[in-house]
C-alpha cells in the first residue's frame, strides 16, 4: 500500500469512529457552526456603523474572511493529531511504537484524527464566500477562480505546517502549548481582514516571517483589484511559499524524531 | 450563618489554592490573551479611522478590549471539568451524599475557580497592555485607567457582580452537562456568550434599536456592563440600570438553577459501581 492509499484508510477508519455516536458528532458539528458563524456576525455589526475599513468594503473583507476560515478549516481537519501528541504519545512513550512501524512517522500522526467536526468551521468559510460572491457579482474568470483555490491550498499548508512545528515542540515540552495558538488561531484571526489594515511591523511579519499574507493575502487582493504594491506575477506565485513552509515543517519534524527520547514504559 | 456557609467558604478556599498551583499554563494563556488583544485593538483601530462621532472613542475601545482580555477567564465558557468527569464515571451521585446543598456546592466551586483564574491572569494582562505598551511606539494602544473614582468604584462593584452572574452561568451548564452527558454543551452556549457579551464587538457598537435589548439580556452583564462602566461610556443612571441588569439576572438563574438541578437529582440513574 503506498502512502496515499494509506492515508485514505487512516481518515475512513477516523471518520467511521466518528460516525460511530452520531448525535456528540452532530452537536460537535452544530457548535463550531455556531461559534465561529456568530464571529462572522460580528465583522457584520463593525460594517453596519463603520462602512468601511481604510477602504475595503464588506463585500470584499468578506471574501478575505472566506478564504482564510476555509483555509484554516482544512488544515485544522487535517492536523489533529499532532494536537495531542505531547501528552497522548511523547509523555506515555507510545511514540516507540510509531517509530516501529515501516512507514513515514509524519504520515502517520496525521492520520492519527481526521476532525471531521471541522466541517462547522468549513462551513462558515462557505458562508462568507456565499455572500462575498452574492454582494460582490464578480464576473469572475475561470483564472480568477483557479488564483483562489490556490490560495486557499498554500494558507491550508502554511497552517498544516504550523500545526505540525507545534507537535514538533512537544518532542520537548510533552504537552499541547497554547503559545502556538497566536500563530495558528491568531493567524487566521489576522488574515480574515485584508493586511493593509494593520501595522506595518505586523504586515511585515505575516508576509515575510509567517507568510500567511503571501497566500491569503496578496492573491486575494489581486482577485479583488486592489493594488498591494505587489506585483501580479509575485501574489500569482506567493502561495508557493506555504509548500516551501511545508517542507521546512518536515525537516523539522525529522529533526524532533531525532531528538526523541523513549520514556521507556 | 457563619458555621451554615463554612463548607461553601472551605470549598472556594481549596479550589482557589488549587488554581494558583497552575502558573506556567497561565503565563502561557497570558501571552496568548495578549496577542489576541493586539490583533483585536489593530482591527478596530483601522475601523476608527476617518470615521465620525461613535458611541465610544477608540481610547474607550481599546480599553475595552484589554479589560476583555484581562478578564477573559471570567466568561462561563465550559461546565466545572471535576463535575463533567464525575458525570461521566457516574461518581455524582456522591453530590447526594453530602451534607450541604448541591447547588450552592457546585456555585462555590465555579466562583472559586472564575476568580482564581481571573486573578493569575488579569495582573499580567495590566502589566503588559497599561504599563509595558506606553513606553513603546504603540502607545496609542494602551490600557487606558478609570477616568474617575465613581468609575473606579462603580467598576468594582459591577465586575464582582460578574463573578456572581458567570458562576450562576457555569451552575447551569453544570446542570446541563448531568442532563446530557457531553461536556461539549459549552460550545453553543459560547458563541452566544462571545456576541452579546460584548467580546467580539463592543455591545455599544451594535445598532442604536438592539441597544435597550442588549443592555438587558444576561450576557451584557459577564463583561460589557462592568467595561463600560469602567470606561465612563456607561455612567450615571444608565450605570444604575445595569448593575440593575446584572442583579436580576444573577437572582433569576441562581434561581432557575436551583429548581432545575433539584429535578434533574430526583431523577439520576445510577449504575452500582
Amino acid at each position: 500500500m503506498n502512502g496515499l492509499a494509506l492515508y485514505w484508510r487512516y481518515i475512513g477508519i477516523s471518520v467511521r469512529s466518528e460516525m460511530l455516536y452520531p448525535a456528540s458528532f452532530l452537536l460537535r458539528l452544530g457548535s463550531q457552526f455556531v461559534v465561529t458563524i456568530i464571529e462572522f456576525a460580528g465583522v457584520y455589526v463593525l460594517f453596519e456603523r463603520f462602512k468601511h475599513v481604510r477602504g475595503w468594503g464588506f463585500a470584499e473583507v468578506a471574501l478575505f474572511y472566506a478564504t482564510a476560515s476555509i483555509a484554516f478549516a482544512i488544515a485544522d481537519g487535517l492536523s489533529r493529531g499532532f494536537d495531542s501528541m505531547g501528552p497522548m504519545l511523547v509523555k506515555t512513550g507510545n511514540f516507540d511504537r510509531v517509530l516501529l512501524r515501516p512507514r513515514s512517522s509524519a504520515l502517520q500522526i496525521t492520520g492519527r484524527e481526521f476532525a471531521l467536526s471541522s466541517v462547522g468551521r468549513l462551513a462558515r468559510g462557505a458562508v462568507a464566500l456565499i455572500v462575498a460572491i452574492g454582494l460582490l457579482k464578480p464576473d469572475w474568470s475561470a483564472a480568477k477562480m483557479l488564483l483562489l483555490s490556490w490560495s486557499v491550498a498554500g494558507g491550508a499548508s502554511l497552517f498544516f505546517s504550523l500545526k505540525m512545528m507545534e507537535g514538533v515542540m512537544s518532542f520537548w515540552t510533552t504537552e499541547g502549548l497554547e503559545v502556538a495558538n497566536t500563530l495558528t488561531y491568531g493567524g487566521e484571526a489576522a488574515a480574515q481582514y485584508p493586511l493593509d489594515i494593520y501595522a506595518k511591523w505586523f504586515r511585515n511579519f505575516l508576509l515575510y516571517f509567517v507568510p500567511i499574507g503571501c497566500s491569503l493575502y496578496l492573491p486575494v487582493a489581486l482577485v479583488l483589484g486592489h493594488d498591494t504594491g505587489a506585483p501580479a506575477w509575485l501574489a500569482v506565485l506567493a502561495p508557493a511559499t506555504g509548500f516551501a513552509f511545508l517542507g521546512v515543517a518536515l525537516l523539522f519534524w525529522r529533526f524532533g524524531v531525532g531528538h526523541y527520547t523513549s520514556t521507556g514504559s | 450563618m457563619s458555621t451554615l456557609a463554612l463548607p461553601y467558604l472551605s470549598v472556594l478556599r481549596v479550589r482557589f489554592q488549587l488554581m494558583l498551583q497552575y502558573r506556567t499554563a497561565a503565563w502561557a494563556g497570558v501571552a496568548t490573551q495578549f496577542w489576541f488583544g493586539a490583533i483585536r485593538v489593530m482591527t478596530l483601530v483601522a475601523f476608527y479611522v476617518g470615521t465620525g462621532q461613535q458611541p465610544m472613542n477608540l481610547p474607550q475601545v481599546v480599553t475595552y478590549i484589554w479589560l476583555g482580555q484581562a478578564f477573559l477567564a471570567m466568561l462561563p465558557w465550559a461546565p466545572d471539568a471535576e463535575i463533567a468527569v464525575a458525570v461521566e464515571s457516574g461518581n455524582v451521585g456522591y453530590e447526594r451524599l453530602r451534607p450541604v446543598d448541591t447547588y450552592f456546592l457546585w456555585y462555590a466551586r465555579a466562583l472559586a475557580w472564575r476568580v482564581a483564574n481571573t486573578a493569575l491572569r488579569a495582573g499580567p494582562v495590566f502589566i503588559l497592555a497599561a504599563l509595558i505598551l506606553p513606553l513603546t511606539a504603540m502607545a496609542d494602544w494602551r490600557w487606558r485607567l478609570p477616568t474617575g473614582g465613581a468609575a473606579a468604584a462603580l467598576f468594582v462593584a459591577s465586575i464582582t457582580l460578574t463573578a456572581l452572574l458567570s458562576s450562576a452561568f457555569t451552575a447551569l451548564l453544570n446542570i446541563v452537562l448531568v442532563h446530557v452527558k457531553t461536556p461539549r454543551v459549552g460550545n453553543f452556549a459560547m458563541g452566544f456568550t462571545n456576541l452579546f457579551s460584548g467580546l467580539v464587538i463592543p455591545l455599544a457598537l451594535f445598532p442604536h434599536w438592539a441597544q435597550p435589548f442588549l443592555l438587558w439580556q444576561p450576557f451584557a452583564g459577564l463583561a460589557d456592563i462592568p467595561f463600560r462602566i469602567y470606561t465612563g461610556a456607561l455612567a450615571g443612571a444608565t450605570a444604575a440600570q445595569g448593575l440593575a441588569s446584572q442583579v436580576l439576572w444573577i437572582l433569576l438563574l441562581v434561581l432557575l438553577g436551583r429548581w432545575w438541578l433539584a429535578r434533574v437529582l430526583a431523577h439520576i440513574d445510577m449504575q452500582g459501581g
